[in-house]
Parts: structure tokens; C-alpha cells; sequence
């Protein structure tokens, strides 16, 4: 039995944030019905990025929603409102990521969810959280990076504050309310009852700095200061950063300086023997270093090292990465269809279970590509229509 | 729902440094009881692991900011005495999890295969460096590591810049989340079957999980995404989205387009390119725009676009952020009771359920401080 067997799951959430953490849910086992504007449908579908399209969408979009359906519905529109409601009846969780009082206007709020399903799960992603003066901005990923000081965190410090190249914000957004939507799941098997479950983008952003987020509240409230030498964190001791061979780059982890100089053979870092100075004149030990390793290939020096057991690794881009052995062995990358017939190449879900990778076939849906089937499932029917019979 | 979701759940935590705890502290924030199996007297390694030379008593700030909320129970799993209280405490527990390198568990006795005789309900749930096959697989499970091989470093900084890794424990951190989510959804279908789960998750992959927009992407096209050489903000993303000095600081624009854009600053130079250049002309649309942003301050440019709907904000530090009336609204910071009286302050949990701020008070444990009181009851 899968995961989330028979749970049912209303996601009108759109873009990446919401979307990210339906599509964990689905591949766990649960039914995810993206609820879609006609016409348009989740924004994401026509997030024009970096050229590269799939059917004249998104391949971004195709990344998030696979293995769900799509129920198209104007939620403005009364008679829609109404089958929408149905679904509701017999749903365990409605999420969304609309900003604060969209749900409201609509009518689909906690408050009345719950009235019309006493024990829903009802699971929402705001950018900011509902009060305070920044509940009606846009929850955008680098604008969060940017106010939440992150970028004070990557790249060295003679560089601009430097975002994270991946929508990190989204995706800790969405990993949190999945983990707040399951432990509410469970909760209900025990208690029977369902629970409202919130997070909000800013919120996410600053869990994932806790580590340095609580030593600066901690240690006098001194900001973070990045290294000017291959920095990699702002807060860990030389060697610890990524170096320039006479070829590629090499990452070196947390290690011993004198080892490392008896190792490497460089006799300049051999100086540097009190522990205490690896933090304190990190540039300086991470100059030495830098210069030192210019001279041999990223081979040669991995070779020394790895022997020795030194914490290092080479530094792969996707091209590298996809032609080594330990990533095909992963069987990371799956092969979906979509109703069309198109295949999508995407990753699968990271999780296994039972010693099983967690994978469908199922591509992404067509807009309104399910209302038929989702109304048979669930016996929706049309108000109006009934009355005018 | 009344009290914490995850009331009544036990979990065994066998775990080091970030990854794992990291797992054990969502769950433990959320209602659980969770317990530290520890080496005695030295505890895990991550006690002894500092950042800026802070400690709070024998353990660092670090290890007390992962580990509140938790109890200490040490054993020597090599002393035959000792590994059978342990396998007692693993028939009363609900939830296992580990991340030592594949084999450690095995030698104890204590594999997936060996807890489930124990304990047919439990949820079984480890943490590996890069799975359990494979060339890589005794390979050292290091955070930094783990963004140098899977192409992460270079989606973050220009494009003129050698590969920048992330300034944070990433792979961590995702591995642990994705941890966490196994082990509710197995704990829910335990509720219907009765059966428990075995739950595997690698820090590579839950790396590669994290990409999987760019690599989506990459997969359609086999092409290298490139990060633009002008204030790059994401590989995949086109003009204006990124971070450009002002006058006074930085400012973050997000996407928006370059038209409304540029008559929104007064910047009649942008209205050279095409919209559908955006992307294909990033970096010389990104110049010109830098080279305008340049001349006055943030909060000029701030009004003038918040006033258009456009999406920009200030670039902070703590410092600043901190001093925002919106961040002291969410009330994110709260105080631990460390021992000999200290306070300490960290984060709280960022999921809020029914309305509420889930805060705990409790301080991480010191070695074995709760091991005789288990043992009473075992």
C-alpha cells in the first residue's frame, strides 16, 4: 500500500512554492487535483524560462505537476463554486499560496472550508504571514533571499550580496507545509479531528539559516562576515571552500592544516599549526593554499587526497555529473508522459520506500484535463442543471 | 486539534551533525518524544563541533541550536549489555533514524532487517551520503561535498565567477526534510495497516530533488544552464531578475517586464531591446539597467516600483532585517532555559498550526541526562 493511499488532495496553489509540496504528496500515493483557473490555468504553465518550452509550456511547469489532475474552475462563477464545494465535501486536504484574503473573497477560507468539511486539513503559504506591513507583498523567492539576509552568506566579500541560484524560498516553503500537512494527517487518524496548517515564506527562509541565525542572536549580534578567499561559508575555518587546479575546481571540506600541508607537500601553509589561526587568517591560509594548488591537475591532487581520506570531492557541472557512474546508478532521472503522448525527463522523488523508488509514469495535466473523470469519481453535479430538470 | 499533532510518537535518534538531528528536531517540534542515542560520555561528534568558538556548557551553541527539544540516552552498542536495552527501548519505539555510513548499523545488529524482527510498526529512516551502491558510496556524506558534485555551484553567483557553493548546509538540510516527510507519510499508512515503513533517503539525492527545475531543463535540452555574467539571480531566469547596487546599498527585481520596467524608473536605454530579448540579451539589458539603478537610492527606486506593482525589495542584512516591524511580527525568535540558569535564543519551528506558534522550551541534553530515568522505565 502506498504512503497516502486514498487521500485526497485540492491544491489551488500555483507556481512553485504550494505546487512543490502536492507534487511530494503525490508521488507518496495521495490524488493531487490542481484547482485551475479557465484559460489560464497555474501562472507557471506559461513562465517563459530560458527559452526552453514543452508542448508551449513550461518545462519548469512539467517538472512540478506531474503525476496530477487538473480540474478547471472559475471560482467566481457560482455554479463552479458549487461542484468545487462538492469536491471539498469529500476532500482530506485544500491548500493554497494566494496572498492573504483572496480565500476569503472567495468564500473557500478556513472558516468555511471547515463548515463545509469539519475535519479538512487546510494547509496555506503566505510571503509574509498574515499581519504585520508586509502581509500583501508578493512572495517571490529572491526578494525573500534579499530582505531575509541570505545573500550575505555565498560568494566572497568583494562580491554584491549573492542570491542562491535555485528558488530555495519555494522549495523550504514547500517541504514545511508537506511536513505540517502529513503530521496534521496524522494527527487526525488519532484524534479525529483536522487542523489548520500555515507558512509563510519569510518563516522558512529563517529556519533554514537557524545554525547562523542563532549565533548572531547569541554571540553580541555581530553580522557575518564572508571570507575574500574562496569563500564557501561564512562562518567555517579554512580550508573549507572550492579551488582552482591547473584544470578544474576541487572542494575541500573541514580538515586538519598541517596534515593537509604534509599531504599536499606545500611547505608555506605549514606555518599555520595553531588551530585557533584557522578561522582568524583563513584569507591568508586559503591564499597560500590557492597558489599551491595551481600547479597540478584536479586528479592528482584528489588522488593524494581521497587516499588519505581528506574530506574532498571533485567540482562537476550537470555535463560532468550525468557522465559519472555513481549519478546513473541513482536511476535519478525518470521518463513521464503526458496525455499528449510528449515524454518529459525529470527527476524522481528523492524518498524511497520499502526499498522502492516512488515513481509514475504520469506526466503533467492539461488544463481542465480531468474535470469529466474527477466529476464521475466523486458524483459532482451541476446546481443549476439539477433545478432546471 | 488539541495539543501537538505527534503526541504519543517515539522517536530513536542515532544520528550526527545536522542531517539527521535536523529531522529529529521538526519532529520533536511537532509533538514528538524524541531520544538521542549517544556514545557515553563523549555523545555524538556534533556536541564538540563549533561555529565562532560559542559554547554553552561541554556542547556548542551549534549542537544546541539542532538539538533542543530532545532526550539524551547513551549506550555503547558494542557492549552486549547495553545493545539490549537498547533493542527494549526499539520495541517500544515508532520511529528510527540514523545517518552513519551504510554498513555501521549492520555491524550493531541494528538494520533495517534486525529492528523490523523487534519491531514489525516501527518506521525505520536513514540517511545516507550518496546511497547505498555505487562507486560513491564510502564516500564522506560533507555538505560542501555533496554541492560540488551535483552541479549545484554553478547555478549561484556570475558567470565570470568559478563556482560558488551556497553559504548554507543545503544538502543537510534537504535530506532532512525529505526525511521528515517519509516518516509522517509512513507513520499515516501504519494507522490503516499496522505495518511499519522503511524509509531511505540520500543527501545526493534529495541535491539532485532540490535542482529538479534546472535539471528538468537540462534533461530537455542536454545544455549546461548558464548563469548571466550581470548580476545573476538564477541560471534559468531572464532580465531584469537579480541584485544591482543603488546609490545607497542593493535592490532586489525580481521578474517583470523590461518595458514596464523601464518606464517605471525612467530608464529610456531599456526600451532598446525587445521584450522577447529578455533572456537571449540578459546580460547586456542587465547593464544598462545596472548603470541606471546606480544613481539613486534604493528607496527612491523602492516607491517608484512598489507604486507600479513591480516586484523589488531592499537587500538586508540581519542587522536590518531584525529592526523590520514585519520580522518582529512573525515572532520567530524564542528563549531556551540552558543550564546554571543561561538563556539562549534561536528560531522556532516555522510551521503554525491551528493559529499557533509551535515554541518549546526545552534545552538539548547533556550526555546521558535522561538515560537513567529511561532505563526506570524500560
Amino acid at each position: 500500500m502506498k504512503l497516502l493511499e486514498n487521500i485526497l488532495i485540492l491544491d489551488f496553489s500555483q507556481f512553485l512554492s504550494g505546487p512543490s509540496a502536492s507534487l511530494r504528496l503525490s508521488d507518496m500515493g495521495a490524488q493531487v487535483i490542481k484547482i485551475e483557473k479557465p484559460g489560464t490555468g497555474d501562472i507557471c504553465r506559461e513562465l517563459y524560462v530560458s527559452d526552453v518550452m514543452i508542448e508551449g509550456e513550461s518545462t519548469i511547469f512539467h517538472a512540478i505537476n506531474r503525476n496530477k489532475q487538473s480540474y478547471a474552475a472559475d471560482l467566481k462563477d457560482p455554479d463552479d463554486l458549487f461542484k468545487v464545494k462538492q469536491l471539498i465535501k469529500q476532500a482530506d486536504v485544500v491548500m493554497h499560496n494566494f496572498r492573504p484574503g483572496v480565500m476569503e473573497r472567495i468564500g473557500l477560507d478556513y472558516e468555511a472550508v471547515k463548515q463545509l468539511k469539519p475535519d479538512i486539513i487546510y494547509a496555506e503559504i503566505s510571503g509574509y504571514g498574515t499581519e504585520g506591513p508586509w502581509k500583501d507583498l508578493p512572495g517571490q523567492d529572491l526578494l525573500l533571499q534579499s530582505v531575509s539576509g541570505l545573500t550575505w552568506l555565498s560568494n566572497n566579500n568583494n562580491e554584491n550580496p549573492t542570491p542562491m541560484g535555485v528558488a530555495v524560498v519555494d522549495i523550504l516553503a514547500g517541504t514545511h507545509i508537506a511536513q505540517g500537512i502529513l503530521a496534521a494527517l496524522y494527527g487526525k487518524t488519532v484524534s479525529g479531528e483536522g487542523s489548520l496548517v500555515q507558512v509563510s515564506m519569510f518563516e522558512s527562509i529563517l529556519d533554514f539559516q537557524f545554525e547562523v541565525l542563532t549565533c548572531y542572536y547569541n554571540d553580541g549580534r555581530q553580522l557575518p562576515v564572508r571570507g575574500a578567499v574562496n569563500s564557501a561559508h561564512a562562518y567555517i575555518a579554512a580550508p573549507y571552500g572550492l579551488y582552482k587546479t591547473n584544470d578544474n575546481y576541487i572542494a575541500l571540506a573541514m580538515t586538519n592544516i598541517p596534515t593537509l600541508a604534509e599531504l599536499l607537500g606545500c611547505e608555506p601553509l605549514k606555518q599555520f599549526s595553531d588551530s585557533n589561526d584557522w578561522f582568524a587568517r583563513r584569507d591568508e591560509i586559503k591564499k597560500v593554499l590557492a597558489d599551491h594548488l595551481q600547479q597540478q591537475p584536479a586528479a592528482y591532487w584528489l588522488g593524494i587526497l581521497e587516499a588519505a581520506d581528506i574530506w574532498c570531492a571533485p567540482v562537476l557541472d550537470y555535463d560532468d555529473l550525468v557522465k559519472e557512474e555513481g549519478y546513473r546508478l541513482l536511476d535519478m532521472e525518470v521518463t513521464v508522459k503526458t496525455s499528449k503522448g510528449i515524454s518529459v525527463t525529470t527527476t524522481r522523488c528523492p524518498v524511497k520506500v520499502d526499498g522502492q523508488i516512488l515513481f509514475s509514469a504520469t506526466g503533467a495535466p492539461l488544463l481542465g484535463e480531468h474535470n469529466e473523470a474527477i466529476e464521475k469519481q466523486f458524483g459532482i453535479s451541476n446546481q443549476l442543471q439539477g433545478l432546471s430538470e | 486539534m488539541n495539543g501537538l499533532p505527534l503526541q504519543g510518537i517515539t522517536v530513536l535518534e542515532f544520528s550526527q551533525y545536522l542531517s539527521g538531528p535536523s529531522a529529529g528536531l521538526r519532529l520533536a517540534d511537532l509533538g514528538a518524544r524524541v531520544i538521542k542515542i549517544e556514545r557515553p560520555v563523549v555523545g555524538e561528534a556534533g556536541r564538540k563541533l563549533a561555529i565562532k568558538d560559542l559554547w554553552v556548557d561541554e556542547s556548542s551553541l551549534l549542537f544546541h541550536t539542532i538539538n533542543r527539544n530532545k532526550e539524551s540516552f547513551t549506550a555503547n552498542l558494542k557492549d552486549p549489555g547495553d545493545l539490549i536495552l537498547v533493542k527494549k527501548l526499539i520495541a517500544k519505539a515508532d520511529v528510527l533514524i540514523h545517518n552513519f555510513r551504510p554498513e555501521v548499523m549492520g555491524k550493531n545488529g541494528l538494520d533495517y532487517a534486525a529492528v523490523k524482527a523487534i519491531n514489525p510498526r516501527m518506521i525505520y529512516a536513514e540517511i545516507s551520503g550518496y546511497g547505498k551502491t555505487g562507486p560513491w558510496k564510502n564516500k564522506p556524506g560533507q555538505d560542501l561535498l555533496l554541492q560540488s558534485m551535483t552541479g549545484l555551484t554553478y547555478t549561484t553567483g556570475n558567470g565570470n565567477n568559478g563556482p560558488v557553493p551556497f553559504g548554507i548546509s543545503i544538502a543537510d538540510i534537504m535530506a532532512g526534510s525529505q526525511l521528515v516527510q517519509g516518516i509522517l507519510g509512513g507513520l499515516i499508512r501504519r494507522q490503516k495497516t499496522g505495518t511499519g515503513a522503511w524509509i531511505e533517503v540520500s543527501l545526493m539525492e534529495s541535491l539532485l530533488d532540490f535542482q529538479f527545475e534546472l535539471l528538468t531543463t537540462y534533461y530537455t535540452t542536454r545544455q549546461q544552464p548558464k548563469r548571466s555574467h550581470v548580476a545573476n539571480g538564477q541560471p534559468l531566469l531572464s532580465a531584469p531578475y537579480g541584485i544591482y547596487d543603488t546609490a545607497d546599498g542593493h535592490i532586489a527585481i525580481a521578474m517583470m517586464d523590461i518595458h514596464v520596467l523601464a518606464d517605471t524608473i525612467g530608464c529610456s536605454a531599456l526600451r532598446d531591446f525587445e521584450k522577447s530579448e529578455a533572456f537571449s540579451k540578459r546580460d547586456e539589458i542587465k547593464t544598462v539597467l545596472a548603470a541606471h539603478l546606480v544613481n539613486q537610492h534604493t528607496d527612491y527606486w523602492l516607491d517608484l516600483l512598489h507604486d507600479a506593482g513591480l516586484w523589488a525589495m531592499h537587500v538586508q542584512n540581519w542587522e536590518e532585517m531584525t529592526n523590520e516591524e514585519a520580522y518582529q511580527a512573525l515572532g520567530m525568535e524564542q528563549e531556551i532555559d540552558v543550564a546554571s540558569g543561561k538563556k539562549i535564543i534561536t528560531t522556532r519551528c516555522p510551521i503554525r498550526l491551528d493559529g499557533k506558534r509551535l515554541l518549546s522550551k526545552r534545552p538539548a541534553p547533556g550526555v546521558g541526562a535522561d538515560t537513567e530515568r529511561i532505563k526506570e522505565n524500560i
